[in-house]
């Protein structure tokens, strides 16, 4: 199962490298990582997405995350109300014939077209990894020629619902 | 005003310290006694200042040598043991001491030099990545990037070595670092937000821990190292007696329950005791108090003590569940946890029949040996259990030898045995003596060594005689790498491939060749005469003895298999 990882790290040298060896040292599965600055000067923002084969693995990575020093905080969102968003570049081919028919994927998508050249295009697109997912199964019969993916990141809504309720998913 | 200026400019200037300055400072305000180092050229100008320090330095004649003898430094007296290595080479031959340290959760500062700052990546001379080397072998590391940042780091170092789960920390330290002047830094705070170990515990879950107890038919307590890093054999003593629960060690544990007391066990594990493993086997209620589930304690996990519910007592909440379902989680300080459990003072359960039941294991199938013209290495471990009366410090090196020493000394205090058990390094045993005696330096240290790991760290030797240690080393010489020897014959059908080692130095000639009185034993009659001799005076000694080489370790649990299925329970 799919677990999404988020935590708080202090900002020092090496602080990347001690999550991806502890991730290798422990034979887990990261699918993606991102890591970006935060609101707190000298703190940075880790979301890692994992594969994990039963809930007893996942609070094992998350133990062992928290054991690190320059680590701050670690939690499981996976089922918590969140709001996560990866984005993705994807340059594809392009003709006259099949522009428009591009164009038609895009809009519903909410994607952007951010360059055009005279065979290709590339596309911009943000949403949740799903969302990304079925856009470039439906892309990729035009012929990707380039894909860049961030992995995504993520933190809890302002508002959660009471526990025992269905994880929610936004639609955009 | 001139003037006065001038005053407080040369006062100043008289005060500029180099980076090296703050270092041995910071390291004489953690009352540090001991350093094992060695030179070389990016720590020379800490050597230059160590020149003059009051602090002794031990120099062992390998670095891997020189980071074993601070383990068992640490070992033994509960303090940070404390390495300095240089750059390059230095560092890489101190990654086996790491390893085993983070794995046996002992405290370490360790020092690396490196390369000066502006050649840093440039796969400069005896440059070496050693923080990258070092991240997954540490429980921290640093590389230090300002000089004054050097009294915080090595006061935080201190801190996270130990405190909480114990463990070694290093910190690399360009040359050009270690060379430069400043003036005295400003005192920093600890900087920390990221580390803030648990050291009471959840009051719920004593009491649910204390209720679980009363409750029990069949409690038993496993007891390991955690016991021993916090200090808690008395407490462990009082709970035991308090509720009569029966105790039994990991290999690392022995000593934090007194071997003698009625209520103990004996080791469990691989070469455990049959009481201990069918303790474990047939509990319905398993309290692991420091102990980490280790695979060569439990064997086969879907084996492991199916009829318990799990309590476990840990300062690490990442150990808690990792190898065990535990139905009863306590994140504290092993004294912390049993004090508020004494302080609950709990109906004891009824168990009478569990007890007798245990002693009728222990009492039928205790460890035994054959009996043969060969010298047997366990009755030699029998006499210096009471030539020692018992209270020796027992050192080992990893194999056979190691087994006989856990299952035939017997442990009944605290800090009187030190082995590597998480990572099994062999040439562990003979260094780690030497820092176990600097340690205790009035006790009696007896070094339980192999033929084949003694080979792996002779070179210290020098050291003993330099220092006048007086170790007993004991080499139980199988003319094999026995415990290798002893695989093969049971799971390779008898295919000693490169385990026999008959062609050796003369031990008692190189113990001389060092200035060590050296004596071969190979009979029990002289084994007797030469250890009363040699015990009772306080002079370093080698012992070549050569016991049976045929002889194999009992009982033993075989890969893979459940604790419960022992073999060579029973001549
Ligand atoms: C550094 C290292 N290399 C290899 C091993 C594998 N090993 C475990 S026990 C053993 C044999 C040790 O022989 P010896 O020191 O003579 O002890 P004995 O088993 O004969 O008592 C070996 C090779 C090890 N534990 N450590
Ligand atoms: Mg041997």
């Amino acid at each position: 199962m799919k677990k999404i990882i988020s935590m708080t790290v202090m900002n020092r040298p090496g602080v990347l490298n001690r999550i991806t060896n502890l991730f290798s040292k422990r034979n887990y599965n990261i699918e993606s990582i991102s890591v970006g600055l935060t609101e707190q000067e000298g703190v940075s923002r880790i979301t890692c997405v994992i594969h994990v084969e039963s809930d007893r693995e996942a609070e094992q990575i998350t133990k062992q995350l928290n054991k690190q020093i320059d680590i701050l905080k670690v939690t499981d969102i996976s089922d918590q109300a969140i709001v996560a968003r990866e984005l993705a570049l994807i340059k594809v081919l392009s003709t006259p014939q099949t522009r428009n028919e591009l164009y038609a994927l895009i809009e519903p998508f909410r994607a952007a077209v951010i360059d055009i050249s005279k065979d290709s295009l590339v596309i911009q697109i943000t949403g949740e990894s799903e969302k990304i997912e079925a856009f470039i199964e439906l892309i990729k019969p035009y012929g990707i020629k380039e894909l860049a993916r961030t992995g995504t990141t993520a933190f809890p809504r302002g508002t959660q619902k009471p526990v025992n309720t269905q994880k929610t998913y936004s639609i955009v | 005003m001139l003037q006065q200026a001038a005053i407080t400019e040369s006062k100043a200037k008289a005060k500029m310290v180099t980076g090296a300055d703050l270092l041995l400072e910071a390291l004489e305000k953690e009352k540090v006694e001991v350093i094992f180092g060695y030179p070389g050229g990016a720590v020379l100008p800490i050597y230059d200042k160590l020149y003059d320090s009051k602090i002794l330095h031990v120099l062992p004649r390998h670095e891997q040598g020189g980071i074993h003898a601070a383990e068992g430094y640490a070992r033994i007296s509960g303090k940070p043991g404390v390495v300095i290595a240089t750059s390059g080479p230095g560092a890489t031959n101190i990654v086996t001491g790491l390893t085993d340290a983070m794995m046996d959760s002992l405290p370490l500062i360790v020092f690396t030099g490196q390369v000066p700052t502006n050649v840093i990546g440039s796969d400069a001379f005896q440059e070496a990545d050693v923080l990258g080397i070092t991240t997954p072998i540490t429980k921290y590391n640093y590389q230090v990037r300002n000089i004054e940042d050097i009294p915080r780091i090595v006061k935080e170092a201190f801190y996270i070595a130990s405190s909480g789960r114990p463990g070694p920390v290093l910190i690399d330290i360009p040359k050009d670092i270690a060379a430069s002047v400043s003036k005295p830094p400003e005192e920093q705070e600890i900087k920390l937000p990221g580390y803030q170990p648990t050291v009471q515990p959840n009051y719920l879950q004593i009491k649910k821990l204390s209720e679980a107890v009363s409750r029990a038919n069949k409690p038993v307590i496993l007891a390991g190292a955690g016991v021993l890093l916090s200090k808690a054999s008395n407490e462990l003593k009082e709970y035991a007696e308090q509720q009569q629960l029966p105790v039994i060690h990991t290999l690392l544990g022995l000593g934090g329950f007194p071997a003698d007391h009625k209520l103990f066990v004996g080791m469990a594990g691989m070469h455990g005791c049959y009481a201990s493993n069918m303790g474990l086997s047939e509990c319905d209620l398993l309290i692991n108090i420091g102990a980490r589930f280790d695979d060569r304690l439990t064997g086969n996990l879907q084996f492991f003590a199916p009829h318990a519910t799990v309590a476990h007592i840990d300062i690490d909440p990442a150990e808690i569940g990792k190898n065990v379902q535990t139905a009863i989680p306590v994140v504290a300080d092993a004294k912390e946890a049993l004090k508020q459990l004494v302080k609950q003072n709990g109906k004891p359960p009824v168990h009478g029949e569990w007890l007798e039941q245990i002693h009728k294991w222990q009492e039928e199938y205790p460890y035994y040996y054959g009996e043969s013209a060969a010298l047997k290495p366990q009755k030699v471990m029998e006499m210096l259990y009471e030539k020692t009366t018992g209270d020796a410090i027992v050192v080992t090196d990893v194999g056979q030898h190691q087994m006989w020493a856990a299952q035939y000394y017997q442990f009944n205090q605290a800090n009187r045995w030190v082995t590597s058990g998480g990572l099994g390094t062999m040439g562990f045993g003979l260094p780690a003596s030497i820092g176990a005696q600097l340690a205790d330096p009035d006790r009696c240290v007896v070094a339980v060594l192999g033929d084949g790991g003694f080979q792996m760290s002779t070179q210290e030797l020098t050291v003993i005689k330099e220092l006048n240690l007086p170790v007993k080393i004991a080499i139980f010489n199988n003319l094999s790498l026995g415990m290798v020897r002893q695989w093969q014959e049971i799971f390779y059908d008898k295919r000693y491939s490169h385990s026999k080692i008959p062609i050796q130095p003369s031990f008692v000639k190189l113990a001389e060749a060092y200035g060590i009185k050296g004596y071969e034993i190979n009979t029990a009659e002289e084994a007797e005469v030469i250890l009363e001799e040699v015990l009772s005076n306080r002079e370093p000694v080698l012992l070549d003895i050569r016991i049976d080489p045929h002889e194999n370790v009992y009982p033993m649990i075989a890969p893979g298999k459940g604790l419960h299925e022992m073999v060579g329970v029973k001549p």
